[in-house]
């Protein structure tokens, strides 16, 4: 065991990994040479990889995620920074009618294994057009894979699997977490797309919580458990493939589900997580209604004491989780 | 074609708008310092001949769209330093009411259409308001700022190619400080902009985006022709940003040397020079061009300071116009 890495850190390690061991792995983005990555993920991999392998573009997303399509098809590993999840707009042909559908349309006889990264979500002040929380959108569309991690570990054992898979894969990596610290054990492998983790247990109440409201949710079961509500606290990483087992079998145990995103609450991925549930043999145990906690439906605005009225905090998941178990 | 150096009124207006502008981003790039500004900043300290220059060609009438490094646009369109000291402080009295800060600034009583976040997001939009200009017959011309970055995005192009065929009322003046972020523009394309606005079908020049006099000329003719009826143009204004792209840059893509090099450049300097050299302003007149520049800034930081904060109980409110 070594000492803990960052979450951008842990990032950065999967990629020189990923660049060491398979000559087919490259990276393309904006500023991820000299510059270092916007938020400095990619670092010195220019100096080690060279320009060729960490490859600088154009201010051109389309074009960037076409040309990481094409290369994908052509028997490459493309790894794709987008400066900021917001600008995913702008690739959207590429990502939604190229990358996720040319496996299927083809018959199965092509496959397009390509990463795409994108810092995402608010709390920095870069307000309405910097700052979402897009994941839906992604979720919503087959062919591709979506990917929250929420943990160093996780931010690499994830991104080294996105790498191996050969299938479109979007990784949203919260902004707010880049600089948070954790553990990575050295030598720390994969960590397979669709498992959730089960982030802690307790028998009255199950938080399902995806990126940065993970560690909100952690705070508030913390909060909870000193007034005496145990809360299992479940982060599914991958929204698609989901991993729904886990979910299902604490809701049986609890009879409580509160469900939390930052993204806004209309036709958000947890809306799918409630009806999933509802749909489920786990409905039957329901004790309570399901409780979503979500950002509002609004953009996200520039002024601090705004943009965290916004979203959920951890005082909100507290009240919400106690109603949930003193009122039913 | 006026010389804008030679004629005292104008060349005080002009000084007064890059001082404004200078000290505004002073003040802004100290309070971000200090921890009292939230958010990130991209200043354009060192390009202000461009928005100054431009604007003083337009009609208050006339429109803009702006970018990410807005500041300067908007305060040379005409916006009040208060209510944008005010935006960029988070309160209740700014322009946007607290919900755009920096990178979303705009004034649109004063024809600013909007800053954006997007590169390359006002080109299609500017070529949008020359066509509504168009179908209502007014005589308005549309200038849209952006970056020379800008020009590799798709939006651009398609923007560019819209404006040239309906022959829309629109200039385009890029910026050309010479770095998207850390990309050398010559990086970046094999092209010249110019040439690249040239394979629209659309006249465009290059000029020296420090000189206040090239800058003015060349919007000049191309606003008249825009007006006219004749189409848009495109225009090159090439200068430099003598601060980092944004906040968190550390300069490792340029040199120390070459940001000196343009500083000596400084077109502050450059027109105080060329106004004196005129006999259009005395050595007085320039202090007090900069004097009431800092007074302005000052009040405008003093009045948003006192301002309420923007208020979260109003963020449902403005979602959907009403
Ligand atoms: C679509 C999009 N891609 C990337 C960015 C991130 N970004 C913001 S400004 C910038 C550089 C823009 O360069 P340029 O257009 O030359 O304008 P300048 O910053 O030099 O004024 C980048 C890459 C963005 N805001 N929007």
């Amino acid at each position: 065991m070594r000492s803990d890495l960052t979450y951008a850190e842990a990032v950065r390690e999967a990629l020189a990994e990923a660049l060491a061991a398979d000559e087919r792995v490259f990276l393309l983005g904006e500023d991820i040479g000299v510059y270092g990555g916007a938020f400095g993920v990619t670092g010195d991999l220019v100096h080690r990889f060279g320009p060729e392998r960490v490859r600088d573009t154009p201010i051109a997303e389309l074009g960037i995620v076409g040309a990481a399509v094409g290369a994908a098809l052509a028997g490459m590993r493309p790894v794709v920074e987008i400066q900021f999840s917001d600008f995913t707009a702008q690739a959207m042909d590429q990502i939604v009618n190229q990358a996720a559908k040319i496996h299927f349309m083809l018959g199965g006889e092509a496959s397009v294994p390509l990463v795409l990264r994108a810092p995402t979500g608010s709390g920095t002040g870069a307000a309405a057009q910097h700052s979402q929380s897009l994941e839906a959108w992604f979720a919503h569309v087959p062919g591709l894979k979506v990917v929250m991690p929420t943990t160093p570990a996780d931010a690499k054992g994830l991104l080294l699997a996105a790498i191996d898979d050969p299938n479109p894969v979007i990784v949203l990596e919260h902004k707010l977490l880049y600089r948070t610290n954790g553990p990575v054990p050295a030598g720390a492998g994969r960590v397979p797309l669709g498992t959730a983790a089960v982030r802690r247990r307790g028998a009255d109440l199950t938080i399902v919580a995806t990126g940065v409201m993970v560690s909100r949710a952690l705070d508030a079961a913390d909060q909870l458990a000193a007034a005496g509500v145990a809360a299992t606290v479940i982060d599914p990483r991958t929204l698609t493939p989901l991993d729904a087992d886990p979910i299902l079998a604490s809701v049986i145990e609890t009879g409580r589900l509160l469900l939390v995103q930052e993204a806004p609450r209309t036709c958000g991925y947890v809306a799918e997580l409630a009806a999933l549930v509802a749909e489920s043999r786990a409905f039957g145990y329901l004790r309570a209604p399901i409780r979503r906690l979500c950002g509002l439906d609004a953009p996200i605005p520039y002024a601090p004491q705004l943009e965290t009225a916004c979203v959920p905090q951890v005082p909100e998941i507290v009240t919400a989780g106690g109603e949930l178990v003193k009122e039913w | 074609m006026t010389g804008v150096s030679a004629d005292p009124d104008l060349a005080r207006q002009v000084l007064g708008t890059m001082w404004r502008i200078r000290r505004f981003e002073e003040a802004v790039d100290e309070l971000f310092a200090r921890g009292l500004m939230h958010g990130t900043m991209h200043l354009s300290i060192g390009q202000e001949a461009v928005p100054t220059a431009t604007c003083l060609a337009l009609r208050p009438t006339d429109s803009i769209t702006s970018t990410h490094r807005g500041h300067g646009h908007c305060i040379a369109k005409g916006a009040a330093l208060d209510r944008m000291m005010a935006e960029l402080l988070a309160k209740r009295t700014g322009y946007c009411r607290g919900r755009g800060g920096s990178m979303h600034i705009a004034d649109v009583a004063t024809g600013n259409l909007g800053a954006n976040g997007i590169v390359a997001g006002g080109v299609p939009i500017a070529a949008g308001a020359g066509l509504a200009a168009r179908l209502r017959g007014t005589d308005q011309v549309t200038v849209s700022f952006f970056g020379d970055g800008a020009v590799n995005e798709g939006a651009w192009h398609e923007g560019v190619n819209l404006a040239a065929i309906w022959s829309l009322p629109v200039v385009f003046v890029c910026e050309n400080n010479q770095y998207g972020m850390s990309m050398p523009s010559t990086k970046a394309s094999r092209t010249t902009l110019a040439e690249r606005a040239s394979g629209y079908g659309i006249p465009s020049t290059t000029v020296d985006g420090n000189d206040v006099q090239q800058v003015y000329d060349a919007v000049t003719d191309a606003v008249a022709r825009a007006r006219s009826g004749d189409g848009p143009s495109f225009v090159e204004a090439v200068t430099y940003r003598w601060k980092g792209h944004s906040k968190s840059d550390k300069n490792l893509y340029r040199t120390r040397d070459e940001i000196e090099q343009w500083r000596e450049r400084d077109p502050i300097t450059l027109f105080e020079a060329a106004a004196s050299e005129m006999g259009a302003l005395a050595a007085a007149d320039i202090d007090q061009c900069r004097e009431q520049a800092r007074q302005a800034v000052r009040s405008a930081v003093q009045a948003a300071m006192a301002a309420p904060d923007a208020d979260p109980a109003e963020l449902a409110d403005a979602v959907y116009a009403k």
